[in-house]
């Protein structure tokens, strides 16, 4: 059995952990209310963007336009929001598990990485980190997402990539999130939302191929933007779980260690007076 | 004036928050290929928005806000614009408008290589936006 010393030690080793799991805690609930009221208020703009443009791209099916067609390049890019900062769970690593269980292969990809831990954990494994955005997973504002869409559509343009992917958290609710890897361009349409009136004919101005260049690269920064949000959302959710399990976990070790530490105490008084006892009766 | 089988609903959306919802009679904005203005039962129409004031005819008045940048989609019965950048003119500080309009012109002045000129121009529609909403006021 350990000795007495050894248990305070560890029990004090421990309970000073769970102080701080306790602090991280609290600061990430107060992160997560203000990313998820946030989260929130972006939501209708997310929303009104993709009824729009599928909407628009449901009645204008046959304009032959460079977004709407599959590039040349067989060359990937895939946008990997993570988080900068680590202990959030199994966050970050379900993000990195999209891309290396995807079938996507390694030379093909380019990677745009908005978030550290993403970033190492995929620059570790070879793939191919084509720009590093990290700093703006702290504070997303609007431009920055707009920064990294002119970015990756120019690349786009040029032909130097094929199709665009967006890898990022999902905020369900406080307690769920959920990994996505989604395909941004060339647009792809889902055929099991079509129950909206299509016979309403639309117009377009200046006209629709221009309208097209237009708000394509707006609904792609929305898409960007909307993922930003949300993945801090759920950066802040994931920790605060991930260290709400670890505040009771210490809990629990704290009374078992205290258990036996009183358990060794009780055991170490017994030896004594069992000695004494002894030492006594071989002196009369 | 306040007669209801005349008014729609009319939505401008921005990315951190919804700007402004209710109904109107009227609405101007600018567009990339002029100013229009719309009425109910308006034909399907989407839009490119450029820098501009936004006058929204309401049954009670006339509410002004200025819009940088987005999209329009007119319906019948509903006009959503899908903004960028939207601000009332109590939201604006006309100081940095003006500053900006400076900082542009002199750059569009200067017409050296390294001058982006549609950006240049594009940052004082918004200052002369952000400045003329605030007149309007």
């Amino acid at each position: 059995m350990a000795s007495m010393r050894d248990i305070k030690r560890r029990k004090s080793s421990i309970q000073s952990t769970q102080q701080i799991t306790k602090a991280m805690k609290l600061v990430s609930t107060v992160k997560l209310q203000k990313a998820k009221n946030r989260a929130e208020e972006t939501n209708p703009y997310f929303n009104y963007m993709y009824q729009t443009v599928s909407s628009m791209l449901k009645r204008s099916g046959n304009i032959n336009h460079p977004y709407l067609k599959e590039g040349e390049s067989s060359k990937k890019a895939v946008v990997v929001i993570t988080s900068n900062r680590g202990l959030a769970g199994g966050y970050n690593s379900n993000v990195v598990k999209l891309i290396t269980e995807s079938n996507f292969s390694k030379e093909e990809l380019d990677i745009y990485a908005v978030g550290n831990k993403g970033r190492e954990a995929l620059d570790r494994r070879g793939y191919h980190i084509e720009s590093d955005d990290s700093a703006v997973i702290e504070s997303p504002c609007y431009e920055d997402a707009a920064a990294i869409c002119n970015r990756v559509l120019k690349a786009y343009q040029d032909g130097e990539i094929g199709e665009i992917y967006l890898a990022y958290t999902h905020f369900k609710n406080t307690v769920s999130h959920e990994p996505k890897l989604i395909k941004l361009l060339p647009v792809e349409l889902d055929e099991s939302e079509t129950k909206e009136d299509t016979n309403v004919l639309m117009n377009y101005e200046p006209n629709d191929e221009e309208a097209l260049d237009m708000i394509i690269p707006k609904y792609i920064t929305s898409l960007f933007y909307g993922a930003l949000v949300e993945a801090v959302a759920s950066e802040n959710g994931a920790r605060m779980q991930a260290m709400d399990s670890a505040t009771s976990n210490a809990e629990e070790m704290i009374s078992d260690l205290s258990l036996k530490y009183n358990r060794a105490r009780q055991g170490s008084i017994t030896q004594e007076l069992t000695e004494i006892i002894a030492g006594a009766s071989a002196i009369s | 004036m306040a007669d209801k089988e005349k008014m729609f609903q009319v939505k401008i959306i921005t990315p951190d928050r919804i700007f402004y919802t209710g109904e109107a009679e009227m609405i101007e904005f600018m567009t990339s290929s002029g100013q229009i203005g719309v009425y109910k039962n308006h034909i399907p129409l989407t839009t490119v928005l450029a820098p501009g004031a936004v006058i929204i005819h309401e049954a009670e008045g006339e509410k002004v806000a200025a819009v940088h940048a987005g999209f329009a989609e007119i319906l019948p019965e509903q006009v959503t614009l899908l903004a960028e950048i939207a601000e009332w003119p109590e939201e604006i500080d006309e100081n940095r408008a003006k500053a900006a309009r400076k900082r542009a012109e002199e750059r569009l002045q200067a017409k050296t290589e390294d001058v982006d000129v549609v950006r240049a121009e594009f940052a004082l529609r918004k200052a002369l936006t952000r400045i003329g909403v605030k007149d309007m006021k």
